[in-house]
This record gives C-alpha cells, structure tokens and sequence, in this order.
C-alpha cells in the first residue's frame, strides 16, 4: 500500500512575484510550457482530474486562430468551498495561469464562469483584474479575461454546459464529441480549466515541474487544496498532499466516531469506516474536487443520502431520460423503502438503475448519482432500510 | 410588480443583443428588482429578437432568475447536508416566525421572501444564508434575528 | 471515408456520419425517440445507446460520429439492460392511458413498450407527484404534459423549422417541462396553430383537437344538411393513413367514401382554390395597377397571398404593421364556408341554418381560422367543423369501409368542378403557378409562355424560390404592363416566410407578389397530414399533386365553368361587392408574445 504521510503543503496560497514569473512565462516556447506541465504530471482539480497538459497540448495543436481560455469558478459540489478561498486570497494567481495557459495555447481571451453566489466577491476581483492588465501590458503581452456570472445551476460547472450558459442559453450539456478541446466555448477549441488547477500550473512554472513531482504518488501527483466540513473539530481549507488514506485523513480531522466520510461531494463515493485504511484519496483510490464531509455515528446515512438524492433531482438539467427521470426514482424509491411502502429488495433494482443511469446518462452529473446512491446504500443498507 | 421603463432598452445597448447577451441583461435587472415580470422578458425578448418562450425557457432554468414576484431581500437559506446537519431547521423556524411566513413566500410589504437553496459554499461555517448577493455564515437563531431586524431598519 | 465495425460487420460511410445512420447502411435497425430526420440531433431520450469498445460508457448512436476502426455492438446485455430501463423510465412520468389516447397504436413509445419492455412495470409512477397542465385552449390542438416525454423535437420544430418558438424548454431537473411563454394557454401566446409539433410529437402529448364526434352527430341529424369539401393536399396523402404508399392519388375513392360516410354533398376546396385566383389575380393587377400607373400608394406591394391561417397568424405576431401587404382574399376554406350558407344553400333551396359546412383539410390551423370570429360572413358560422386528413381516415375506418376495394367516384356539383390550377394549391410554388396561369392570360390573351404550363421556376422544395415573369404582348387595357418583370417569390415553411417577410420589412425586398405557406412543402407537409412526415414523403406527395394536375381536363382557374357560372349568377364581378362581403377579411394586430 503506497500511501504518503499525512502532509500539509503550502502552494497555491503562497505569495510570489507575479510579474516575475508571468515575464518569464511569456518568453517561453509554448511548447516548453506545456512540456513542463506535462512533465509535472498535473491532472485537473475540479474533479474529473483530467491531466491538464494533455488538454492544453490538445487546444494548441487545433489550427483556429481563434481559441480561449476558461476558468471554471462555478464551484458547486456541495462541501467544495476552496475555490472562494483560492479567488479571495490569490485571484493574481488564477489570472496569472489564465495567461499562462493562453500563451500556451494560442488564446488571447479567457473568461471566468463565476457562480451567482459568489457575485459578493466581484467588487475585489474586478480590482485586482484591473491591476493585473496593467501589469501584463506593461509587460507586453495581449491577454484579456473577463467575468461571467452563473445564476444558480449546479450543472453549470459541467463544462460544455457552462459553454452553453455564457452563450445564453440553458445550461444543458452537449453532445460528446466534438471536445472541447475541439468545439468548446462559441464553437471554437478551449480549454477549461478549474480555477485550482490554473493556480498549480502557474506554480508549477514559477518553481519548475521537479518540485511539484516530489509530491504524492504516480497516480496522484502534487499536492491540493481540501475543503473539509461536517463533524469536525477543525472544519475549514487545507492543502495537503495527495495520496494519503482516508484514515490518516480521519485521524487529522475526525471528531473520534467518524463513521463515515464522503470523498467528492454528492457525486463522490461514501467510505465507510471499515474502509477507511485501503482507501486512497487520490485518483488511483476515491478522486475528489476537494470536497470532504465526515459524518459521525449521530448522523443517519439515509438523511445524507435522500439530501444528496433531492440535491441531484432539482439540479438535473432534465434533458436526458436516465438523470432526469432516474434521480426522481431513486428518491421517490428510498423514501418508499424507508416507509415500509416497497420491499427492502426494491433497493436492488434501485442499484440496478444506479448502473444504468452510470452508463447512459449524457453527461458527468447523471453518470456520478450512481456513486454516492451505491456507496451509501452498499455500505449502510440497514441504515436506508429501518 | 415594477415598470421597466428604458432600462431594457439601456441594458441592451450596453450588453449588446445577440444570444450572448442574454444572460448579463437578465441578471443585471435581477440585480436590481430580484426577480423577472412578464413584461420585462417580453422587452428583453423584443430587443433580442427572440421568442419571449425562449427568454422564459432560459430564465426558468437558472435557479436566481425568478420568474415568480419576490421581495426586495430574498433570503435563501441553504439546505444541502452540512447546512441540514448543523441545524438549518432552526434557521428556518426562526425565519418563519419573525418574517411570519413559509418557506416559498414573500411578506405582504413586500419586504422579504423566504427560500431554500442548494449548497452556497459556506459548509465549514454551516448554517449559512444568502440575502440578495450577500452571505451570512455561522448562523444561530440569535444571529439571524439581529440580521433580520437590521434589514428591517434599513 | 471512414471504416468502422457494427456487430463484427464492417462498414465504409463518409467522415461525419452518426452511428446509428452507419448501421442503417448495414440494416441494423438501432431504436430512436428523439432523432428526426427533419431537425437537428438532440442526444437526449438516450434510447438510442450502444456498445463502444474502449469506451466508458456507452454511447448515443444518433449523436456519435463514426470513427476509423470504431468497434460497436447494438445488442449487447449491457445495452438491453439500458435500453430496458430507459423506456421503463419514460413509461414511468407518462399518463399511460392507451386504450383512451388519440394515439393508440399510433405511439412511438408504445411500440418501444411493445418492443423492449413489456411486462411488470420496476419503476415507481411518477404522474401523480407532478401537477400536470392539460391545455385545450387552443381550438386546434392539446397540449397534454402528462404525456410529454421531453424529447423536445416540438421545441426543435417550432424553432428550427418554424422560427416561432412558441414553446421552449422550461425549468430544470424534475421540474422540467415543455413551455409556452410562463405557461400561458397556448392560444394566448404567438403559437400560430400551424401543427408542424402535432406531427413529430412522438406521444400523445401533442394532438389535433378532434371534431370527429361532432360531425357524426350532424351527419345523423336528419334535418341537417351537411356539405364537405376536400383540400387539395387531402387527396395525394389520405391514403397513407389506409395502408398506401406516399403518393399514392386516392381523389375518387376519397370521395366515394365520403359519400358512404353519409355527407349530403361531396364538393371541392378545389373550387374555390380556382375562385381565390380569380379574386386574388384580381386584386393583384388592381394594385399593379395602382401603384404603378396612378402612383397610389395607399395600396401595398408587394401582396402576400392569404390562404395559409399559421401563415397569417405569424405575421399579425410578428410583423403587424405589414398586414396591408396581406391580400384581402380568404381562404378557399373560408370562401367555400360562406358560398355554402349563401349561393349554395340559395340554389339547393335549403335554410342556411339547417346547412352544415365541414372541411377536410392537412391542416391544423385551418381549425383555427374557422373559429376566428371574423369568419361569420353569411350570417352563420362559415365553417362548422374542420377535419384533418387523419380524422377522416379514422371515420373510414370507423365506418368498416374497405378503402382499398372501393370504386372511385367524381364530386358533386355547384362547387365541385376544379381545375389543375386548384389542385396545385396544394403544393409550396402552387398558388403562384395557378395564379400566373390565370393572370398572364388576362394580361397578354396568350398562356403562360411555359412546356404544358408548368411554371417549372416555382416548383421544388428549395425554402426560398424566386423568378421574374417578363410581360409581353398586353392586351390595350393591361399596356403599362408591357415589358415589366414581375418579381415573385414563394416560401414555405415559417422559418423562410420569416426571411422574406423581414427582406420586405426592411425594405431589400423587391418583389411583387409573394406566396408562403407556414409548412415545410406547402400544404402537402401540413399539421393535419399523416404521420410520419419527413423529405422524401414530402417529395413524394408533391409529384401526386402535379400529376393530378397533369390528368386535369382544364387546367387553368379561369376557364372553370362553374367558376364562370357563380359569376354570372351570383358575384357579377371579381373583387365585386358581392365579393368583398362573402370572399374577402380583414386581419388584426396582435402581441409579438
């Protein structure tokens, strides 16, 4: 069992020259850029994790002059609060990896998807906007972002919806492929990228690939940012290297009768606490956008589930069959089991429809139901039944 | 209800009126009245050259585009897990007997309406509300009546 | 070209292709729900998933573009499984009342059932947790959520094909649903009743109102005397609904069963197809005339035609301050309504009041237009009760007539002689075609300088056709016409009525006179015809239509002798007194919502 060591890190909050690494940055081939991102082995943090050199190596290579750039700040996993917290205290460098990443790519415009509820934010962020143009100008370097703001649509961080919202429309996610990578934002090949993920790539330039190889494991490379929250004495952000297993992580943050801890938020995996020792909280175990709710023996796994059930069945974009009409059944379903109203056996086939929807839904949302309803009901069937 | 007046016409000229626009025009005058008319998609719809059904469909997806009359302060009150474990209920019967009304309703001065929403991402500081753009965290019954009967001198 | 393996077959298709079309080439037959060949790809019913080797998970057939060396299985357990639970899911939010739905074996999702997924239903009902909307406000159609299964092809269809967007998508996850502007009625919103959503719902969603009931009860009625005419469209495609192929010309076996229906007379839109050229061709050369030599410009060009009710309400909608450009004429529908209950009942020696008028029309709108409250010009309601052709095979066939073994038969009279003219109303370039024929003849004496008098240059299914008619050899009454092009133009479908309606707008339009129909194909494509509806049936109905015009013995609205005989006898003139009280309307402003 390859597991690290409990290890708090700090990267992504650390303060660096901007300017510095940014002149540095736009002097290098773009090819170097991405080689060094490559190298570092850094996969996204938003929670799909998919490695963020292969994207942006993907986006270069796309012959349209016109291309850009995202940040996906529509942080809306429940129990994911990093995010905030990264935009609150280090926005420079969210901007500064957008630049990083346009240079690296060929895109000379990127935009924000911020999410409605952190529109309190904006008055700061647009500050430091303005400051950061500045500076690149002076620089001399022809990079523009600006904001768009989400309106309360959890699906809206999924990124082709999130395309479809900043085109005006409803945040129905596409057809796949064409990708992104492809045909992403107004068609044209972008690359999206979580607002954690830019932040790294920028420190992954400013203090070279190597540094960050030294964190976590093969599978899991470098270190990030955890938002911890539910029945913990400590709850809050805290950056960590990858790799460790969940019972590390409970004993750091456990309040002493954690029964349970959810890895990813309502689309991540339940771990119960007879798994907690063979379970690797990275993505060769339970990947995580940074979303980390403990729950003690108090907590009834059924309320987590049926909230995490309603969450899915309001926040469905609705388009395709097995989500929209598949969360209604799961919920309607554990709440008749719950009553006695439908034999205990129902919950197989509820299992059964959990596959399904993982397998037939259009997008990301639908496809992920199926891991919090089939970890929780697997590992806590009394719980769901009595 | 609210009279539109020039200020679709105004937020057109400065967001432009292609499809893109559309969400910035929306929200900007979400941001001022906290919720949509009829009257005011039909405007938007003009502007756009769209179909008001278009204009509705897109607002009725995105959960703060309210196409139903709210107060001026629209409190949402977060219910997904951590909220719900760390006691929204009491948040909530809180709210409801000083405001006296449900969930789901605005106040007859039209003062305030009474919501739940989806995870705000203020889990560590749980319970936590949303009133209008404005975040309120580690949240006591105490705490949300002194919030309250601030708004209400205001 | 692109190869690929379906269920170990291999196939070469061209780059681009979807999956689920690769295997058609195989005949490999993949379900659908949501795909049409009419719109765009929607990927969203799922039912249509298949096996990707190497992929995580499977893969919507309808949306996946074919790749070199892509390995797909359309019948594995895990695609059964899916496929099993996605159409159990999509019975589980319907209001499943098949034995009472206008749809009944006639379901796209009771044949997926049928075919995937009989027997004990898993899945929990879910109508009853939702608060449905069942809107008959419309005199058209229903909207019935209850059977909605949010496959949006109506949203597609009135979008894409139609450029209204009367219904959109509303609300997300379990509150999702099809909308009209904040679920107003649908007859108070811009929906134009044009019925092109009634043909590709795939459930019982959406569905024309019928008035089946109501026209037996006054067949049966013994002091009732009931007359029906037949649009020119109904003929080339009723059969369809009786167990032929597209195309098949049923004209005389339509009419025989008519008669065995029990109608007292068996007349022909057809006639008054001929009339409306007459008044229209008219009322063309009036503004011509108007315009050109008294530079009165208190007249509109350039004219659209007015036979087409979706049409009309489109562009009261949407460009009301247009609606002089409208020719005052109505229908052949209306105009045969308001002869019934005037001349016709004059000369059969009938009370008016004891003459029902029914219609058998292609056409959803055409339900709405009888209603509007205008249409009461011979002091009763012109038109009682409007059917589609679906209706009427559903009649036949209520009334155990065996349409295949039936003799044909030939209309009755006063207002049952047509021409080819008439008959091609029924096709998009058909009103512009009879009415050349009719109006270069009054012009120059001579016919249309065209083979057979097939004005080739409007026919065809392209959105927008144009053509210039060079005018030589007037006669002394029509010379300022000499040498003039007359412009003209035809569009159907809304979507291209929209382009040359905001063309004329703004003023880049130079047109004279402007036929649109509000359906894909003229009327031959209409909310009323069999279902399904797609290119090649459209393609097909329109070669019955000039075929039929083709075995015409007149061919030429003017030279109908009944046309000149209700002249003689009733009208005096075209565009006459007579005329402007019985054969012309007027039209109204309404909301852009």
């Amino acid at each position: 069992m390859n597991s690290k060591a409990l290890t708090k890190v700090d990267l992504i909050f650390e303060s660096i020259d901007a300017r510095e690494v940014l002149t540095t940055a736009f002097s290098m081939p773009n090819e170097k850029i991405i080689d060094q991102v490559l190298e570092s082995g850094l996969r996204g943090r938003g929670g799909a994790g998919f490695p963020t050199g292969m994207k942006w190596k993907f986006t270069a290579a796309e012959k349209d002059p016109e291309k850009y750039i995202v940040c996906n700040a529509d942080e809306g996993e429940p129990g994911t609060f990093k995010d905030r917290e990264i935009l609150d205290r280090v926005v420079y460098k969210v901007y500064g990896g957008m630049a990083i990443a346009g240079k690296a790519i060929g895109a000379k415009k990127g935009f924000i998807y911020l999410r409605g509820e952190y529109r309190f934010l904006l008055p700061q962020l647009y500050l430091e906007l303005h400051k950061f143009h500045k500076m690149i100008a002076e620089i001399g370097y022809d990079f523009n972002i600006e904001y768009r703001m989400g309106s309360g649509a959890y699906i809206c961080g999924e990124e082709s919806a999130l395309f479809e919202s900043i085109e005006g429309f409803r945040g129905e996610p596409r057809n796949k492929p064409p990708y992104p990578t492809t045909s992403g934002l107004f068609c044209k090949p972008t690359s999206i990228n979580n607002v954690e993920t830019l932040v790294t790539a920028m420190m992954i330039i400013a203090k070279g690939p190597q540094e960050y190889v030294k964190l976590g494991t093969k599978d899991s490379r470098g270190s990030k940012v955890f938002s911890v929250s539910g029945d913990t004495p400590v709850p809050g952000i805290y950056e960590l290297e990858l790799g460790m297993t969940v019972q590390q992580f409970v004993d750091e943050f456990g309040d002493g009768d954690t029964k349970a801890v959810q890895v990813g938020g309502a689309s991540g995996f339940c771990v119960p606490r007879k798994k907690f020792e063979e379970t690797i909280i990275g993505f060769e175990g339970v990947p995580t956008g940074g979303s980390m709710k403990l729950f003690n023996s108090s907590r009834s796994m059924y309320n987590v589930l049926h909230n995490y059930l309603d969450f899915f069945a309001e926040e469905s974009c609705g388009q395709c069959t097995p989500c929209r009409v598949g969360c209604q059944q799961l919920l309607k379903g554990v709440e008749k089991v719950k009553k006695g109203e439908a034999k205990s056996t129902y919950l197989n086939e509820l299992v059964k429809l959990a596959d399904t929807m993982k397998v037939a839904s259009k997008c990301g949302l639908g496809q992920s139901v199926g891991n919090a309803f089939k970890s929780i009901v697997e590992n806590f069937r009394e719980e769901i039944i009595y | 209800m609210y009279q539109t007046g020039k200020m679709v016409k105004d937020l057109a000229d400065k967001y432009g009126r292609t499809r893109e626009s559309l969400m910035p025009i929306l929200q900007d005058i979400v941001k001022k009245h906290n919720y949509l008319t009829d009257e005011a998609m039909v405007e938007v719809a003009t502007e756009l050259d769209i179909s008001a059904a278009e204009v509705y469909g897109t607002a009725s997806f995105y959960t703060f585009l309210d196409t139903e009359e709210r107060g001026k302060n629209v409190i949402r009150v977060c219910k997904t897990i951590t909220c719900s474990m760390k006691g929204k209920i009491d948040i909530i019967s809180t709210l409801e007997e000083i405001l006296k009304i449900k969930v789901g309703e605005t106040t007859p001065d039209k003062m305030f309406t009474l919501l739940e929403t989806n995870c705000i991402g203020w889990c560590h500081k749980a319970p936590a509300m949303l009133i209008n753009d404005m975040p309120y965290t580690d949240l006591t019954p105490e705490s949300v009546i002194d919030i309250i009967k601030g708004y209400m001198r205001k | 070209m692109v190869t690929l393996k379906i269920n170990d077959q291999e196939v070469k298709v061209a780059k681009g292709t979807t999956v689920l079309d690769a295997a058609k080439k195989l005949g490999i037959v993949i379900p659908t729900l949501c795909n049409h060949p009419d719109l765009c790809v929607a990927g969203n019913c799922r039912v249509c998933v298949v096996e990707q080797t190497g992929a995580r998970t499977l893969v919507a057939a309808c949306a996946m573009p074919v790749a070199e060396g892509m390995d797909i299985h359309t019948n594995t357990l895990k695609v059964r499984n899916a496929r099993k639970h996605i159409v159990e899911l999509l019975l589980s939010e319907h209001r499943a009342d098949c034995t009472k739905c206008y749809k009944n074996q006639k379901c796209e999702l009771q044949t997926l059932a049928n075919e995937y997924s009989f027997g004990e239903h898993i899945f929990l009902d879910l109508v009853e947790d939702h608060d449905y909307l069942i809107d008959r406000s419309s005199p058209a159609f229903i909207k019935d959520d209850s059977k909605c299964i949010r496959c949006q092809r109506c949203v597609r269809t009135c979008a894409q094909l139609q450029h209204v967007s009367a219904i959109a998508v509303a609300n997300k996850g379990s509150r999702m649903k099809i909308s009209s502007f904040h679920d107003r009625p649908m007859s108070h919103v811009v929906c134009t009743n044009c019925g092109q959503c009634v043909n590709r719902c795939p459930t019982g969603a959406l569905t024309e109102k019928t008035y089946i009931d109501h026209v037996w009860d006054a067949i049966y009625d013994p002091d009732m005397h009931v007359v029906v005419q037949t649009a020119p469209a109904v003929r080339v495609a009723l059969g369809e609904d009786l167990g032929y192929d597209p195309g098949e010309r049923v004209t005389g076996k339509m009419v025989t069963a008519l008669r065995q229906l029990g109608f007292d007379s068996v007349l022909d839109t057809d006639f008054t197809a001929d009339l409306t050229i007459i008044e229209e061709g008219t009322e063309l050369l009036t503004r011509l005339k108007k315009v050109l030599v008294e530079n009165d410009h208190s007249m509109a060009l350039p004219m659209f035609t007015s036979c087409s009710p979706g049409w009309i309400k489109f562009i009261e909608h949407k460009y009301p301050h247009m609606l002089a450009n409208l020719s005052t004429c109505k229908s052949p529908q209306q105009m045969f309504g308001a002869l019934a209950k005037t001349f016709y009942a004059q000369k059969r020696n009938l009370d008016p009041a004891k003459v029902v008028s029914v219609s058998i029309m292609p056409c959803t709108a055409k339900k709405y237009e009888a209603d509007r409250p205008e249409m009461r010009s011979s002091g009763y309601k012109d038109i009682d009760y409007v059917l589609t052709t679906r209706e009427l095979a559903v009649m036949i066939k209520q009334a155990g007539i065996d349409f295949r073994t039936i003799e044909p038969s030939h209309y009755d009279s006063i207002m049952g002689v047509s021409t080819g003219a008439g008959v091609i109303f029924g096709a998009t370039g058909g009103v512009m075609e009879a009415a050349l024929r009719t109006a270069y003849e009054i012009v120059t004496g001579k016919p249309v300088p065209f083979k057979n008098l097939n004005i080739m240059p409007v026919r065809g299914m392209e959105g927008v056709k144009e053509a210039t008619i060079k005018i030589e050899g007037t006669t002394e009454e029509w010379r300022f016409l000499e040498g003039a092009e007359l412009k003209v133009a035809i569009a159907h479908g809304l979507v291209n009525a929209n382009k040359i309606a905001k063309a004329v707008s703004t003023g880049k339009a130079s047109y004279h006179f402007i036929e649109i129909m509000a359906c894909p194909g003229g009327c031959l494509g209409g909310g009323g015809q069999p279902i399904p509806t797609n290119a090649a049936v459209r393609q097909k109905r329109m070669e019955a239509i000039y075929a039929e015009d083709m075995h015409m013995d007149i061919r030429k609205s003017h030279e109908n002798p009944e046309i000149k005989a209700i002249y003689e006898e009733f009208l005096e003139k075209p565009n006459g007194h007579k005329s402007h009280e019985l054969l012309h309307t007027h039209y109204i402003e309404r909301e852009s919502y």
